[in-house]
């Protein structure tokens, strides 16, 4: 797959990020070279290879349901850009935004 | 015969009755000050790895097998992305690969509602718009919340269907013990996705997802409301533009939130940061067999067993307490059919009147199997036993048979004590005696009132009412 400026500008959308145009044509040279190696990855045959959704040997990795204490609330919000009244404060968002 | 026919699929998220979140150690309790319920996996700070709650997969799977899911032995957990500020990671962990549940069902008034899937996914955090100034403030309690997303096929045709569909879905959850499933709370939220067709066609048109649904009486109102306007698109000759509403109970119409355009691309990846899940048939068979009975056996065994109405079958097995309460009450007092009259009647008025929803009825079924066994046996009379009743249920009386008796509502069962009170009520009104005697029957009514009023209503009307026609008759 080409990696292409439309491209590189619609996941910078997507993602919420301004880039100038110097920004999105390094980004779009980074990004391309990724892509390039899955490029170089498709070329392996891997017709004998068992399809895996993780790269380790590890099923059923959880934990008991226990609560354990939470964060102190200022020491974790400290590193918003904004706060108000013990809440993360945002820029407006419109109603309806966000997804499911 | 209609020109349209309304074709509607719901999505159906669910929080989870666990005690702490997902993917992380902090409580899930509703409420709680702003973001004391947080660590860095829900804030997404860097470095901090997501660890699965199992009893969150214990009551997905218990989900799926009552609703007649196939479980994916091999599951996985995917990355959503999608950047808005109730989302720190700009992810969300959800299922799109292989979700937990597949291929389910549930019977809807005898037709089968296809469920596609059940996924497991976290729930975001909570956002407040302040009207003053150009600031949204978030609190991420909620953020890392375990959710279930249930998804059916468009084969609901109706209103009615919908609401059906959610109630009974939420009967059986209910009585899983999966989720509290309260709308009002948000526990349990319906997305309608709705699109109209000309009947008899077999394709689908363009839909419209309504949001925003929160009570089961405003997933019918928005399914009519929908239908209504697509059908004025269609015949305006205007476009059905496939876009997600936001519904307005107050209004009773929903307005257009986003539209296609502004479609996410959610890039969803496996995410690595968890191992798939490896259920073998064992597992699965030992959750088959631990499920308790469902709405839909005791719907069946109710009649059968109890000689219950369909109609009194239905109200009891929809609500978990309702039908632990019967069930239990009619065990102790052995009057099946008494026990659900009282819950059907009294029990539900009472609930109603203190505003309270079932699920917080506070009443003994030991409490509840006295009061009918007194009633039955006429120890009280029904306005006694009522009077027990709503003592109890509001914490007044703990102790029935103590209640009683400290009240004086045992009846005056004693013939001589009767007979006496009737003796003093036609000395006392003798001319109501003699208008009797005279022919007038509605002097009968007036003896008989003042009869019960000396026993302050705790006389057994029936044997009152013989013991005056007797002495009356003797004159």
């Amino acid at each position: 797959m080409k990696l292409t400026d439309d491209i590189t500008l619609r996941v910078a959308k997507l993602s919420g990020i301004r880039l100038t145009e110097p920004e999105t044509a390094a980004m779009t040279r980074d990004l391309g070279a990724i892509v390039g190696y899955f490029d170089i990855l498709n070329e392996l045959d891997t017709a004998g290879v068992e399809p895996r959704a993780h790269i380790l040997p590890l099923v059923n990795r959880w934990r008991e349901d226990v609560v354990t204490p939470s964060s102190d609330r200022d020491e974790l919000i400290a590193n918003a850009p904004a706060r108000r009244d013990g809440y993360v404060a945002a820029p407006k968002t419109f109603e309806g935004g966000g997804s499911s | 015969m209609p020109l349209y026919e309304t074709v509607v699929g719901l999505e159906i998220h669910v929080e989870l009755a666990t005690a702490s979140k997902v993917f992380c150690g902090c409580s899930t309790a509703f409420g709680g000050g702003q973001n004391t319920r947080a660590c860095p996996v829900c804030m997404g700070l860097p470095g901090a790895l997501p660890a699965l709650n199992r009893q969150a997969v214990e009551y997905a799977v218990r989900a799926g097998l009552a609703l007649n899911c196939s479980i994916t032995k091999n599951a996985v957990f995917d990355r959503k992305h999608y950047f808005y500020p109730d989302l720190p990671k700009a992810f969300q962990i959800s299922q799109l690969y292989l979700p937990l549940c597949v291929d389910g069902w549930v019977e809807v008034s005898g037709k089968r509602i296809r469920i596609r899937e059940i996924h497991m996914e976290e729930d975001a955090g909570k956002l407040s718009h302040d009207p003053w100034t150009d600031v949204s403030l978030v609190d991420f309690n909620r953020c890392g919340a375990p959710l279930i997303e249930i998804v059916t096929q468009p084969d609901i045709r109706s209103a009615e269907e919908a609401v059906e569909a959610v109630r009974k879905i939420r009967a059986a959850l209910s009585m899983l013990g999966v989720s509290d499933c309260k709308m009002q709370e948000g526990s349990l939220r319906v997305d309608v996705n709705l699109s109209v067709r000309p009947m008899g066609s077999d394709e689908l048109g363009t839909r419209a997802e309504m949001k925003n649904i929160n009570s089961l009486r405003s997933i019918g109102r928005a399914v009519t409301a929908e239908t209504a306007r697509q059908i004025e698109q269609i015949e305006l000759g205007k476009p059905i533009i496939q876009q997600t509403r936001r519904w307005d109970d107050s209004k009773g119409a929903s307005s257009a939130m986003r539209s296609k355009e502004d479609a996410l691309d959610y890039r969803y990846f496996p995410e690595p940061d968890l191992a798939p899940l490896s259920l073998s048939d064992e597992w699965i068979a030992e959750r088959r067999a631990a499920l308790p009975e469902l709405p839909e056996q005791k719907r069946k065994r109710y009649p059968v067993e109890f000689g219950l109405s369909a109609y009194d079958t239905d109200i009891l097995v929809s609500e978990k307490a309702l039908c632990e309460l019967f069930e239990r009450t009619a065990a102790l007092c052995g009057r099946p059919k008494d026990a659900a009259n009282w819950i059907m009647g009294e029990v539900l008025a009472a609930l109603k009147d203190r505003g309270e929803p079932p699920d917080q009825l506070r009443l003994p079924p030991e409490a509840l199997a006295r009061i009918i066994t007194l009633q039955s046996d006429g120890v009280v009379n029904r306005n006694g036993a009522r009077r027990a009743l709503t003592a109890v249920m509001s914490g007044e009386a703990e102790d029935v048979d103590g209640y009683v008796t400290a009240n004086q509502l045992a009846m005056v069962g004693d013939e001589s004590a009767l007979a006496g009170i009737v003796r003093q009520v036609m000395e006392s009104d003798a001319d109501s005696v003699a208008a009797y005697r005279a022919g007038k029957e509605k002097a009968f009514g007036r003896l008989m009132g003042q009869a019960m009023k000396a026993l302050r209503g705790k006389g057994d009307p029936g044997r009152l009412k013989e013991l005056l026609t007797e002495a009356l008759g003797e004159g």
